[in-house]
């Protein structure tokens, strides 16, 4: 899923400053699960933003709505009387959301309430980790299931740098060293001859270091 | 200049003779009278002046220029290169246009993450790891191509060097890294700092068993210690460095201001040491800003004169 976290309070305020009549609108898909902008953090926020603002002596309309994707059109014209009823809107999906909203509005200003960091799992209550950047060009295949090109701070693609240690990642003592899981793991499947090869360097042709990326499926077209 | 002249490194390590390279990091600025300073400290008592590139991540001179600069003092450098900050068009660049000025050796390196350094808002590149850029070089000299396949007009012919770190995890995995970077092309490898011998003798008797100390020149790494506080840093908040209890407590045990002296003593043993490995060609003598220290330790040693 992509996960994200909601922006500080004192930035969203900063940030609807010129409206006086604001639209917060929920993504309940990805962002519903990693609790940074389903129905319940957009009732959260908007209680928590009326009260602010009320504190500072602002006047200020907040409605609540919540969609399903605000990725897809279709889930999109759901919000489309709620979007008319405001001078702006608070978007709490991902940044993807947050510009399919935009291009779907063209008169309402859209605002993002969250920060959009990574496609990750979700490794245990509460806890969120990066697991994959969308490079376009899977080999998980070779390092057995776990992606170097993501977890290793130097997207390094033969072998763990000298700063591993104690199966801990050097930038930070929290952050496991990718390369000790990968070979933890070959060593488990029998495949540590992995290890030995060349792995040449990457084509990032595919990433989005060739330009934004646009998948086409002729067989979905109609 | 002769352009197909070997190196003076690799015709010493080629000799069989045991080879002293020291490390020269250049200034935080563009006054070049820094790097010749240190020249002159180091001139005569090394083979080889290893210079670093933006080490630990800290804006600095650029290497290139820091060779150049040592190169005209009549030193041989080796031009460190980390693929931390350059794309592979840049690296190629690079190094095509550091051998047009005459540096004939390159160290291969990854390089210190960027949330280590001075500026660590940076955005890191990491097109390339350690590995290729190995391989790079060496497609560059044995067949005169660039990444593209490109035939070169003056292909770029540089000795090339590669890390290792035998104190790093996981430690079984040391030894295939190794020999992964031979395949790739390092002819010689300069080790992280050696003060857990025992660990390194282990390193040595792998590397040695895999056959892989006959088809690389491995030069060790030292450092040496000015005081107890700095053993301890170097153990507990140095990514990768393994100073074994037994040392700090040796540093810690003698009054302050004999530390230096133990220090060096440390030094000289370590170096006494690596001489007697088979399959050590040399030493690499890393002492941080402190440059003045390293003839002394050369000369102690018994290695003067050089070559």
């Amino acid at each position: 899923m992509i996960v994200a976290e909601q922006k500080p309070l004192s930035e969203i305020k900063e940030i609807i400053a010129p409206y006086k009549k604001i639209l917060i609108l929920g993504c309940g898909t990805c962002m519903k699960t990693c609790f940074a902008g389903g129905e319940d953090e957009v009732a959260v926020l908007a209680s928590a933003l009326r009260l602010a603002c009320k504190k500072d002596g602002k006047e200020i309309e907040i409605e609540e709505f919540t969609i399903e994707r605000q990725c897809e059109d279709e889930f999109i014209q759901e919000s489309a009387p709620a979007v008319s009823r405001n001078e702006g809107v608070l978007s709490l999906a991902c940044g993807a959301g947050v510009q399919a909203l935009a291009r779907g509005f063209a008169r309402t200003p859209v605002m993002p309430g969250v920060n959009t960091t990574f496609i990750g799992v979700l490794e245990k209550q509460g806890i969120f980790t990066e697991e994959c950047s969308g490079c376009g060009d899977c080999r998980l295949d070779i390092f057995g299931g776990i992606c170097p090109v993501t977890r290793c701070a130097k997207k390094l693609l033969n072998g763990p740098c000298g700063g591993s240690q104690n199966g801990k990642c050097e930038i930070n003592p929290e952050t496991d060293c990718a390369w000790q899981l990968i070979i933890d793991r070959l060593k488990a499947l029998g495949q540590m001859h992995s290890l030995r090869r060349y792995i040449p360097p990457k084509n990032w042709r595919t990433s989005l270091s060739g330009g934004p990326r646009k998948l086409v499926r002729e067989d979905h077209m109609i | 200049m002769n352009m197909n002249a070997q190196s003076r490194l690799q015709e010493i390590l080629s000799k069989g003779d045991f080879a002293v390279t020291a490390e020269c990091g250049p200034p935080r600025g563009a006054n070049p009278e820094v790097v010749r300073k240190k020249g002159e400290l180091l001139k005569g008592y090394v083979d080889a002046v290893n210079v670093t590139d933006n080490q630990t991540a800290i804006v600095r001179m650029s290497s290139i220029a820091a060779c150049s600069h040592l190169l005209q003092m009549g030193l041989e450098p080796v031009m460190q290169m980390v693929t931390r900050d350059r794309n592979r068009i840049a690296l190629q660049s690079d190094i095509m246009g550091a051998y047009s000025l005459g540096i004939k050796n390159i160290l291969c390196l990854s390089g210190d993450h960027q949330s280590f350094g001075s500026q660590p808002d940076a955005l890191n590149v990491f097109d390339i790891d350690s590995m290729n850029l190995i391989r790079t070089v060496q497609t560059m000299r044995e067949q005169g191509k660039d990444m593209s396949g490109f035939e070169l007009n003056g292909p770029p012919r540089m000795f090339i060097g590669a890390a290792a770190n035998p104190f790093a995890d996981p430690f079984e995995y040391r030894v295939i890294r190794l020999a992964k970077k031979i395949d790739a092309g390092a002819d010689f490898i300069q080790t992280q700092c050696i003060y857990n011998m025992d660990r390194f003798k282990e390193w040595m008797k792998m590397a040695r068993d895999e056959g892989l100390s006959e088809k690389v020149h491995i030069l060790g790494g030292v450092t040496p210690m000015k005081s107890a506080g700095m053993a301890r840093f170097m153990n507990n908040k140095v990514a990768g460095m393994d100073v074994p209890e037994p040392l700090i407590k040796r540093m810690a045990g003698v009054p302050k201001e004999k530390a230096i002296e133990e220090g060096l003593k440390i030094c000289l043993e370590t170096i006494a040491e690596l001489r007697e490995i088979e399959g050590v060609h040399g030493v690499h003598i890393m002492a941080i800003e402190w440059e003045e220290i390293v003839g002394q330790i050369v000369e102690a040693s018994g290695l003067t004169p050089r070559p």
